[in-house]
């Protein structure tokens, strides 16, 4: 379950070395709480997807520390040994695109994340119908990701991102291939799984309409996270 | 945990099994080919199990009768026959020719043998139909892929005979059927010389002075006609008794007859080594050719087949999976390939071989040991796409 969401301090990132280095995080504060979605905005170029590699353990940070959960994953320098492990059972990820394994139905798609962390198959799966349940997409559960429609496609990865209880979801552009009414049900979608598994949510967009939703918004320039108060409407 | 490699497969059942066909069809070639290898093998040793010789006396200095040629005298056996360690002794010729049926030639091995002697060695040992050759002259026995049926007259040289048997098996160590005919008539086919040549012969026979003496005048004849016979046959073949050993029996007669004696295995050997050697080398390095061929046809096809996965792969990475997991589907993948490929290979093998004009052996042991090389092969090949998939960053799934 959940823990205390994401803390960073100071992050930094640097690209290259001497003249040509790319400073593309400058030091970026971040706090995001259990339950919390937060907007990510920034221009191209700006540092978002850096950032977004940091948080995901894809990448290491030049410098700066960052708790996930109850766990130090990055501390100036130090990191956990395992990040592949870290990834499946402390990290949801939801693509802009699903990204859905086309040769798997729907509940192995989300069920395949318990199985890789040595759940066996029935439960997994099991976890799996209890999140499409929760997500409406449950009648759908046999199907393959290609006879689903784009926002079942959503919601599936949705699901996938969730089914290991993640303390932190990051969402890299999840409304973009969407229209405004699938978006905000996407949106929705999020809200509730932040509020129902304690989550912290952090959604990267260029998407105008959903802007308007998040409480708080972190907005990047030039590697530096600048936190605003955002509207907050529709979701409470 | 699910097979990721299994439920690939499932779910693009038709690229896998019409991508297995077509690499099946080529496994398919190779099998063949080892069958071919074996057959000429195969081929060389019934050819001396049906002598039924334990001995092979031939001509001093000559590695025949099969690898060279050797010429002995036919009445030698007889001196043969007298050795304590030797139970039968048998003349006999060989000639690869044409041998006439109808308005075709037939490819085949004349063997001449003993009239009225079967069981000896040299001739055929068991007929699927007639019967032995009883008469001296113008009766033959041929092998049933000869295509000779019982009844009809065959061709040899000038001479027709009646095919009175058919034997099955009977065939040279290059695959021709062996048509088996009396000794005299084979003596008289392999150095037969037409009628302008025995005309031109006893032309030169009488021109000669040394030949045609006043006080001989019965010289001129007997000349003419040793010239027109042949009493040389092209090995003696000989039988022990039990119990007598083949290198001890082989070394008395070596060393009284003065004649180059082979046993069982030194003549395998000499086909082995000398007759079939650059057939069947060129085989291997075939099956070697062929073998590369099919290693980098499945590692191409694998190493696309995970191209169109990438994204795939990077998610997989990004959610955790272990890279023994990717590297796992994939190989399972290639073996899977490859299992179908021998499937495939196996089945158009067996039916494809009857119609092979000479004989295709496929041993159980060579299809299981090129089952594990096709494994083997596959698995390596993989290794190219399992190389690809680990240097796939899972990065690569987060957009920017």
């Amino acid at each position: 379950m959940s823990g205390k969401g994401i803390h960073i301090e100071g992050l930094k990132k640097r690209y290259g070395e001497g003249d040509t280095a790319v400073h593309a995080l400058r030091g970026v504060d971040m706090q995001v709480a259990p339950g919390e979605v937060v907007g990510l905005i920034g221009p191209s170029g700006s540092g978002k997807s850096t950032l977004l590699k940091c948080l995901g353990a894809v990448i290491d940070p030049t410098a700066g520390r960052m708790v996930l959960g109850d766990e130090v994953i990055f501390d100036n320098g130090w990191k956990v040994r395992d990040l592949r492990a870290l990834r499946r059972d402390k990290i949801g990820f939801v693509f802009q695109a699903p990204y859905l394994i086309p040769f798997l139905d729907v509940t192995d798609n989300v069920a395949l994340l318990p199985m890789l962390a040595g759940i066996p198959n029935s439960k997994a799966r099991a976890k799996a119908l209890e999140l499409l349940t929760a997500l409406d997409v449950q009648h759908r559960a046999r199907a393959m990701p290609s006879q689903l429609s784009g926002g079942e496609q959503q919601r599936v990865a949705i699901a996938r991102g969730l089914v290991n209880r993640p303390p932190v979801i990051l969402a890299d552009e999840p409304t973009a291939p969407l229209d405004s009414e699938r978006a905000m049900a996407v949106i929705r979608i999020l809200n509730d799984m932040a509020r129902q598994f304690e989550t912290a949510i952090i959604v990267v967009t260029h998407d105008e309409k959903i802007i308007p939703t998040f409480k708080r918004i972190y907005h990047i320039r030039d590697g530096v996270a600048h936190e605003e108060v955002g509207e907050g409407r529709g979701f409470e | 945990m699910i097979s990721l490699a299994g439920r690939d497969i499932l779910h693009s059942w038709g690229k896998f099994v019409f991508t297995g066909v077509g690499l099946g069809l080529l496994i398919g070639v190779t099998l063949s080919m080892a069958g071919i290898y074996r057959g000429m093998v195969d081929d060389a040793q019934v050819m001396l199990d049906n002598t039924g010789a334990d001995l092979w006396v031939v001509q001093q200095g000559t590695q025949g009768p099969y690898a060279e040629s050797s010429s002995l005298y036919d009445d030698l056996y007889r001196s043969l026959l007298n050795m304590p360690e030797v139970e039968y002794a048998a003349n006999i010729t060989y000639l690869i020719m044409q041998v006439g049926h109808g308005d075709q030639d037939v490819s085949a091995m004349v063997v001449g043998v003993t009239a009225g002697k079967p069981g000896t060695p040299g001739q055929p040992r068991y007929l699927v139909a007639g019967r032995h050759i009883t008469r001296s002259h113008y009766e033959a026995i041929a092998d049933i892929s000869s295509g000779f049926q019982l009844g009809e007259r065959i061709r040899i040289r000038r001479n027709f005979y009646t095919v009175v048997g058919l034997s099955k098996r009977t065939v040279s160590y290059n695959g021709d059927p062996m048509v088996f005919i009396p000794l005299k008539d084979a003596q008289e086919a392999q150095f037969l010389k037409d009628n302008d040549a025995l005309v031109q012969q006893r032309r030169r026979n009488a021109e000669n002075p040394d030949f045609n003496r006043p006080g001989i005048p019965d010289l001129l004849a007997v000349v003419n006609a040793s010239q027109s016979t042949n009493t040389y046959v092209n090995a003696v073949l000989v039988k022990l008794k039990p119990g007598t050993l083949p290198e001890d029996a082989a070394e008395t007669i070596r060393r009284w007859t003065r004649l180059q004696v082979y046993t069982r295995a030194q003549m395998e050997s000499i086909l082995m080594d000398k007759v079939i050697d650059k057939s069947a080398r060129q085989i291997a390095l075939f099956l070697v050719i062929l073998s590369i061929v099919s290693a980098a046809i499945v590692a191409f096809i694998i190493y696309t087949l995970t191209l169109g996965k990438i994204r795939e792969i990077a998610v997989l990475k990004l959610i955790g999976t272990r890279n023994r997991t990717i590297a796992g589907m994939i190989m399972q993948q290639s073996l899977a390939l490859g299992t179908i490929g021998f499937v495939v290979g196996k089945i158009t093998a067996t039916f494809w071989v009857p119609i092979f004009p000479k004989y295709v052996l496929l041993e159980p042991l060579d299809s299981v040991a090129g089952f594990f090389a096709v494994l083997a092969i596959c698995a390596l090949a993989s290794l190219v796409a399992i190389r690809m998939a680990l240097k796939v960053d899972p990065a690569d799934a987060i957009g920017g």
